[in-house]
């Protein structure tokens, strides 16, 4: 870890990487977050309907249930679940390829610090990016609630509209950043580590990838609890 | 020149290498030989500092390599280019990326002097106009000449070789043979090559090492490679029936 935070050898070309990488993590990602946004929400104004049919809760809660599940939970969890199989699945697999053919030994011949210039304009991009792309999956989940239960007549839209903005705690959104930001840089550095050290042939590689979405989500739910934990106490 | 003192290296409970001494020369192409698994490539990652020794010193010059911190090694290693086995290209990058890649990361060369630089390599290796080219889709032994190319952009003072004919046909190997030996007289640089194409060996090799099983088994020039009576270099050299009989000849046996 502490050679990963070396001083680069030339600053050009790790701002060109960790931009390629902005690029390929937050443009590359837009879709599938968007796709499973509107369903994150949507299911849990349909769920929520039911659940508050016939009981003495004002409809409206239903637009504020679903905000603030989606800025507490939601979306930040479920993005960085989906995105440690996307994004560090190819990370792992990016890296780990460079190992089988001597790309990462190529560099280190060279004089270059593999561990930096591979690893860290990665873990500098998801960082930055990843927070943008939950901020996003905020905002379409609250949309695919809206879609979900207005059109279908679960509630009105002034019902709904009302319950996204009541009670709205802004410390709720400092903690998505959080959770943003710490699944990041597990995910990130989880993935760059099983590519980095992988040893042995396609097989090897392909446990690699696998291992790196495993234990990045396990270790994406452990620090979920922690962080609410250490944050609502 | 690069100098091996008693080097010993193991793999837990395995003794790979077992006290190798060699001078590799200046100015020369040092070719060092032996079947498949004598540890021909351990040593080669040994003295490019991939693996380190289990014991033992490695001399690039009077600088003591094991000694080195990694901000001085990391120097170092801009004087050293190695060609891989498989070249090791970039895939993603284009012809001209990939040997301009060491310019990008350690120079700060305007992009003329580097596309000057990249273009004067290319050519010494008869490649010029596959800047644009991925290494998919240029044939092995070009991508073997871009390697080579990539290797000495930063006009090293020392250059490895981990077998540079693997895969080539025999016409291809003699043009890669004689790059790398004209690379290595033009320059002046130390040159260490890891093969057990022979005739590789007796074109271009001018110091010889033969390890078997770990040892130095035999070690001199071309010249003496036919004189020798050592058994294992006869062995190694003229495995086949029909070099024993050219050996003979050679000779002036029976």
């Amino acid at each position: 870890m502490r050679t990963t935070f070396a001083r680069p050898e030339k600053f050009s070309m790790y701002w060109k990487e960790t931009m390629r990488q902005m690029n390929d993590i937050g443009i590359g990602s837009l879709v599938i977050v968007g796709l499973i946004s509107i369903f994150i929400g949507a299911v849990t104004a349909v769920q929520f309907a039911d659940q508050l049919s016939g009981s003495l809760i004002p409809r409206y809660y239903i637009g504020y249930i679903v905000r603030d599940i989606t800025i507490i939970e939601l979306a930040p969890t479920i993005t960085c679940l989906v995105l440690a199989g996307k994004v560090g699945s190819n990370m792992a697999s990016e890296i780990g390829g460079m190992r089988q053919k001597e790309h990462i030994d190529a560099m280190d011949l060279m004089g270059v610090n593999t561990a930096a210039y591979l690893i860290l304009p990665k873990l500098i991009a998801a960082v930055l990016i990843i927070p943008l792309l939950v901020s996003i999956a905020a905002i379409v989940s609250v949309m695919g609630g809206y879609i979900a239960a207005v059109p279908f007549g679960e509630l009105t839209d002034p019902e709904y509209v009302r319950g996204v903005r009541s009670f709205f705690v802004p410390n709720y959104v400092f903690m998505m950043y959080v959770k943003a930001a710490v699944f990041a840089f597990i995910l990130t550095s989880v993935s760059c580590y099983q590519g980095y050290y992988v040893k042995g042939g396609a097989i090897e590689l392909g446990e690699a990838s696998t291992q790196a979405f495993v234990y990045s989500d396990i270790l994406i739910l452990l620090a979920d609890l922690v962080i609410a934990i250490l944050l609502t106490g | 020149m690069i100098r091996a003192e008693n080097i010993f290296k193991s793999f837990g409970e395995v003794e790979v290498l077992k006290d190798i001494s060699a001078t590799f020369e200046q100015g020369k192409t040092n070719v060092i030989i032996g079947k498949s698994g004598a540890g021909k490539t351990v040593l080669l990652k040994l003295l490019v500092g991939l693996l380190q020794p289990t014991s033992g010193n490695i001399w690039y010059d009077s600088i003591n390599f094991n000694a080195l911190n990694k901000k001085e090694l990391r120097e170092l290693r801009m004087k050293v280019g190695m060609l891989f086995q498989g070249t090791a290209l970039f895939d993603s990058l284009t012809v001209e990326q990939n040997v301009k890649f060491p310019l990008d990361m350690f120079t700060k060369m305007t992009k003329k002097e580097k596309l000057d630089r990249v273009n004067y390599c290319l050519e010494r290796v008869t490649l010029s106009g596959a800047n644009d080219k991925y290494p998919s889709e240029i044939s092995g032994g070009m991508q073997k000449r871009v390697g080579i190319a990539r290797s000495i952009v930063l006009k090293p003072r020392y250059l490895f070789c981990d077998e540079p004919n693997s895969g080539l046909d025999p016409k291809t190997s003699i043009v890669i043979d004689e790059l790398i030996h004209s690379i290595t007289v033009e320059n002046n640089i130390t040159t260490i090559i890891n093969t057990h194409d022979m005739n590789s060996v007796m074109e271009i090799g001018d110091t010889i090492v033969l390890l078997n099983e770990g040892v130095v088994a035999w070690r001199g020039t071309k010249g003496e490679v036919l004189e020798s009576d050592n058994k294992v270099l006869q062995d190694f050299i003229f495995a086949s029936p029909f070099l024993q009989k050219l050996r003979k000849a050679a000779v002036g046996g029976e």
